[in-house]
């Protein structure tokens, strides 16, 4: 194993974290605001790219396309939340999950018959496609340095509207004491639709970074979702510095398993017995994470209270 | 749909003769549309009857967990993959005999659900539903990476179980009968076990956790149990699904198989057992049917579901508030 | 034309017995696809494919009023059984076509074929089909599973390539595909990366491939991975420099959504909507009129199937219960395929040319693939020698 290959891998997982970080990070929030499970979280992150991929088709210029693609989602947030989640919230968790589930089939469903099961174009900005010389012998995709830095950046936008902001303290207090918050005369109702909105457009941004690199299709959101769960999980319910950190260490040990872990094993296990569970045991090491970190820490790193 | 939720607050033997109307209600429905199948001759009626009553079984084991223990497991297709996988194994062994099998289906699925379980519950609410996500898809990823028994792709069982060397099950009727008299006993072990004391301690974890701890009562025992017995019933519908299909794959271990199930019994209410067994029929028959009149279905399901859960409004509310409540 | 095993004979025998089914009867078929989840877009051109040819014969296979039953199979092998148990004692489909996926064709292949009814592959041609378990009953319009594979490691070998990578999913087929590329390929192979089924991100195995630094690179990725690699193995800065090899990766049903990422990056196939024939022009615009996508290799064999029943039922007057008749007429091959030469072997799988093709812009701006070079000339497959017929 060279330098190069290692540096190369470790950048290749903190990428990965970041994307996962934008998908959990509207999920993380919706779910301590308003204690609710939200399954259709991937579907809006594969409107999101959809949205994005026909704008940008439409307006020939990718910026505008971006743009009006998460104003879009945006917009979606608030007609879903309207319509459906809004009557969801102070409900158990099973029926949150029964409903969010039952608008991933219908919202799957007509996004087929809109454009059908082919996967969709969504060409790399001409500006960031190719790659650059980072070190001597690593070249890497412009597009994943770009990813990286616009995770960076959500990540300190919401470090700062959660702890510098008077909305970011609503959302704060909201997700421990939701009673006190609403007896302070707030109304908890608009705030979910804000945060709920906001998660939504999160969500958007996430699949519109991943649409050049992943196939745009009606379940893209399906595979990405239950690993958004896991890191909200590990990280702590509510809490984005946990989704933050989650998000990158289950980037890195999944990058890192598949790049490694059949090689180790190897070394350990000789090569035939290596070739049948290396691959099985990489695909499995982010359950194996998120297993041996609830088993130590119930309530996740970060995780406050039990939810 | 109305499926009205009714706090039952099961007490000797009385609320046991109630339990036991639910019960005779599921299998006499079952038997009878056993009998229309076979009436007209149609070896798919059985079929569906029987695969039905199989899945039934699963979602009853579940809503025994989510109702009665709080215990909303995410992966309880693991422990209906075992015992699948149960009679693919044994069968690798020539070993087909039902009364071997059924019980090994059983055993290795609630000593899987104890093994997790003894970590999992350590966490709670949403944490416990990730945590038993996280050992079904490692045990999936198990399973897929089993290539002497066909790995990823699964694998013909070499026959249906038999009884003695006797091929009972060759006719979908019989392997149908067997499954309404195990989802049959199964309820009626359930309703015993939920209303006894051992159910009122069940529940009682469930409501008021500190209470209890604070009359010196551990409800992590109990929990316990419940997650080998769902489990192991979770495994006796596997066996049954693998003789139907007399194909194993882990994509009965998939994540969304642990989906459905928690759909059956969320949409026929987490109150009653024989609510998850409703469930079970209306997502089987919706999709059968409605899979019949489009490629479109998944939305036709996807409204059925929104709209009841819209209605049914504060039915079913508070029932699992997680422990914060 | 191969002669009738008599093993078959008394089977066939047997079933003349019983009473034949009303002629007035259409004929039905059962057509299995996958239709949902991240690979609906193979099952959606096999199908469009199939229904093509249904249509433009006016409804009608082998002049007489046809009922397609299109079920999807949702890609799980027990769903798949329940299904075609239904369309087999319920439907009572005198053919069962289609099935993208070895794995569920493996899973519903025991149950169709029990019960005596004709099974014609639109893709999926898993190994013990074309050797211990074929049957008299089963015809593929495709290819057996290696051959795409083997072209690709003959085409590999010819280049004179020394060092090669290879990497598939971790699955039964992703293992056969390796077998069937090491066939022919003599060279040395650097490393056999297994991938997860179903995989998003790729970097950590780019990373490695650029590391080993190989001639080429082989790699089976079908559906959606197939997308996602190609992106970003173009992002990677792979792609002028490491050729790349595939096979069910590169095709019209990934060309739209990977476009110039795609763009000279190879494949083994037997088909392309460049192959030069009336018929295959006739299929490629039709299909294009009719869908608005150019068709891929999966539309292809979909088309031919429905041609091949159509040939068979005409030879046989339009009944299927007669089945020794009906084995007999479709083993003869009675249409014309838009892949050009088509015949049959002895266990019912095709005798044909494979190509190595090349994704390419059209003028029209649309992607699809074109014959490179012509790799092997009506090739039987590796399994045929095992398979007791005759």
């Amino acid at each position: 194993m060279t330098a190069v290959l290692f540096v190369s891998q470790l950048l290749n997982g903190l990428q990965l974290g970041v994307i996962l970080f934008l998908v959990a990070a509207g999920l993380t929030l919706v779910f301590g605001v308003m204690d609710f499970i939200n399954l259709a979280h991937g579907v809006q992150y594969m409107l999101g790219a959809y949205l994005v991929a026909v704008l940008v088709a439409w307006s020939g210029n990718f910026a505008v396309g971006l743009l009006l693609g998460l104003l879009g989602a945006l917009v979606l947030g608030f007609v879903l939340e309207v319509l459906v989640f809004r009557h969801l919230t102070r409900r158990d968790h099973l029926e949150q999950v029964l409903g969010t589930f039952g608008v991933i089939l219908i919202v799957t469903e007509l996004v087929r018959i809109v454009f059908g099961s082919a996967p969709l174009a969504f060409p790399t900005p001409a500006a960031l496609a190719g790659s650059v010389t980072l070190m001597p012998g690593l070249n890497y995709p412009v597009w994943r340095l770009v990813i990286l830095g616009v995770g960076v950046g959500v990540a300190a936008l919401l470090w700062y509207l959660v702890n510098r902001t008077r909305l970011g303290m609503l959302v704060r207090a909201g997700s421990t004491h939701p009673e006190t918050v609403s007896a302070l005369g707030v109304d908890i109702d608009r705030l979910f639709l804000v945060v709920f909105a906001f998660g939504a457009m999160l969500a958007g941004l996430a699949g519109a970074m991943a649409g050049p690199l992943v196939s745009v299709e009606p379940t893209m959101g399906d595979r990405i979702l239950i690993v958004a769960f896991v890191v909200v999980v590990i990280g702590g319910i509510g809490s984005i510095k946990g989704a933050f950190v989650s998000a990158l260490l289950v980037g890195l040990v999944d990058t890192l398993g598949r790049a490694f872990a059949a090689d180790l094993l190897k070394a350990l296990i000789g090569k035939s017995a290596a070739a049948a569970a290396g691959p099985a045991l990489s695909s499995m090491l982010v359950y194996l994470l998120m297993a041996v970190v609830l088993s130590v820490r119930p309530s996740g790193l970060f995780g406050g209270r039990t939810a | 749909m109305t499926v009205a939720e009714t706090v039952r607050k099961p007490g000797g033997s009385a609320g046991l003769r109630l339990a036991l109307q639910p019960t005779l209600v599921c299998v006499f429905a079952f038997a009878a549309a056993l009998a229309v199948a076979h009436g007209l001759g149609s070896s798919y009626g059985a079929t569906m009857v029987g695969r039905t009553a199989a899945f039934a079984l699963a979602a009853v084991s579940l809503s025994f967990l989510i109702g009665q223990g709080g215990l909303v497991s995410f992966g309880h297709a693991a422990p209906l993959g075992i015992g699948a996988y149960a009679v693919l194994i044994a069968g690798e062994y020539d070993v087909t005999n039902l009364l071997v099998v059924l019980p090994l289906g059983f055993a290795s699925a609630a000593l899987f659900s104890v093994a997790t379980g003894a970590i999992a519950l350590r966490t709670r609410g949403v944490y416990f539903i990730m945590i038993t996500l996280a050992f079904a898809q490692m045990i999936f990823y198990v399973a897929a990476s089993l290539s002497a028994f066909g790995g990823d792709d699964g694998m013909a069982v070499a026959s249906r179980s038999t009884l003695f060397g006797m091929r009972v099950l060759k006719s979908d009727t019989n392997l149908a009968i067997l499954a309404i008299a195990l989802l049959g006993v199964a309820l009626l072990a359930l309703d015993r076990l939920v209303a006894s004391r051992y159910g009122l301690m069940l529940r009682a974890g469930r409501a008021n956790e500190t209470k209890l701890q604070a009359l010196g009562l551990d409800p992590y025992r109990h929990r316990l149990t419940a997650l080998a017995i769902g489990g192991g019933l979770a495994g006796l519908a596997g066996v049954l699904l693998a003789n139907q299909v007399e194909y194993v794959s882990p994509a009965t271990m998939n994540w969304h198989v642990s989906g459905e199930l928690i759909v059956m019994v969320v949409l026929g209410g987490t109150g009653r057992l024989a609510g998850a067994v409703l469930g079970a029929v209306v997502v089987t028959v919706l999709d059968e049917t409605l899979g019949h009149f489009t490629e479109h279905w998944k939305l036709g399901l996807g409204l059925v579901i929104v709209a009841v859960v819209l209605l049914r409004g504060a039915d079913l509310k508070a029932l699992l508030r997680g422990t914060s409540a | 034309m191969p002669p009738v095993p008599n093993r078959f004979l008394l089977a066939a025998a047997a079933a003349l017995a019983l009473p034949a089914a009303a002629v007035a009867d259409p004929v039905k078929i059962g057509f299995v696809s996958t239709l949902s989840g991240p690979s609906a877009a193979l099952g959606v051109h096999m199908r469009d494919g199939f229904l093509l040819a249904v249509k433009e014969l006016g409804g009608k296979l082998g002049g007489q009023p046809t009922d397609v039953i299109v079920i999807d199979d949702e890609l799980k092998p027990d769903v798949a059984v329940t299904k075609v148990r239904a369309l087999l004692e319920r439907d009572k489909v005198d053919v069962v076509a289609g099935v993208v996926f070895s794995n569920v064709m493996m899973a519903i292949q025991k149950p169709v074929l029990e019960n005596e009814t004709f099974l014609i592959s639109g893709n999926a041609g898993p190994s013990p089909l074309a050797g211990k378990g074929c049957s008299p009953f089963f015809f593929s319009a495709s290819y057996q599973n290696d051959q795409n594979h083997e072209v690709m490691g003959k085409y590999a070998q010819d280049k004179g390539y020394k060092r090669v990578v290879l990497m598939t999913p971790n699955y039964q087929a992703g293992k056969d595909s390796m077998a069937g590329f090491k066939r022919h390929f003599k060279g040395e192979v650097v490393e056999e990366i297994f991938t997860q089924l179903g995989q998003l991100d790729f970097s950590a195995e780019l990373a490695k491939i650029a590391a080993a630094n190989p001639d080429a690179l082989f790699t089976f990725m079908p559906g959606g991975m197939g997308v996602n690699l190609t992106k970003q193995y173009a992002q990677a800065g792979l792609a002028g420099k490491v050729p790349f090899l595939s096979a069910f990766t590169v095709d019209e049903t990934t060309l739209p959504a990977t476009q110039d990422a795609a763009a000279g990056l190879l494949s083994g196939a037997e088909w392309a909507p460049s192959i030069d024939t009336p018929e295959n022009k006739a299929f490629v615009a039709a299909y294009e009129k009719e869908y608005g996508v150019v068709p891929s290799l999966y539309a292809a064999q979909g088309y031919d199937a429905a041609k091949l029943i159509d040939g068979a039922l005409r030879q046989t007057g339009g009944k299927t219960s007669d089945k020794q008749a009906f084995r007999k007429a479709l083993a003869s091959a009675p249409f014309k395929s838009v892949r050009g030469t088509f015949a049959f072997n002895t266990n019912g799988f095709p005798l044909q040319d494979f190509y190595v093709v090349k994704a390419v812009k059209r003028p029209d701006g649309k992607f699809a693939t074109a014959v490179e070079t012509k790799v092997f000339e009506k090739a039987p497959d590796a399994y045929v020698a095992e398979c007791r017929l005759k």
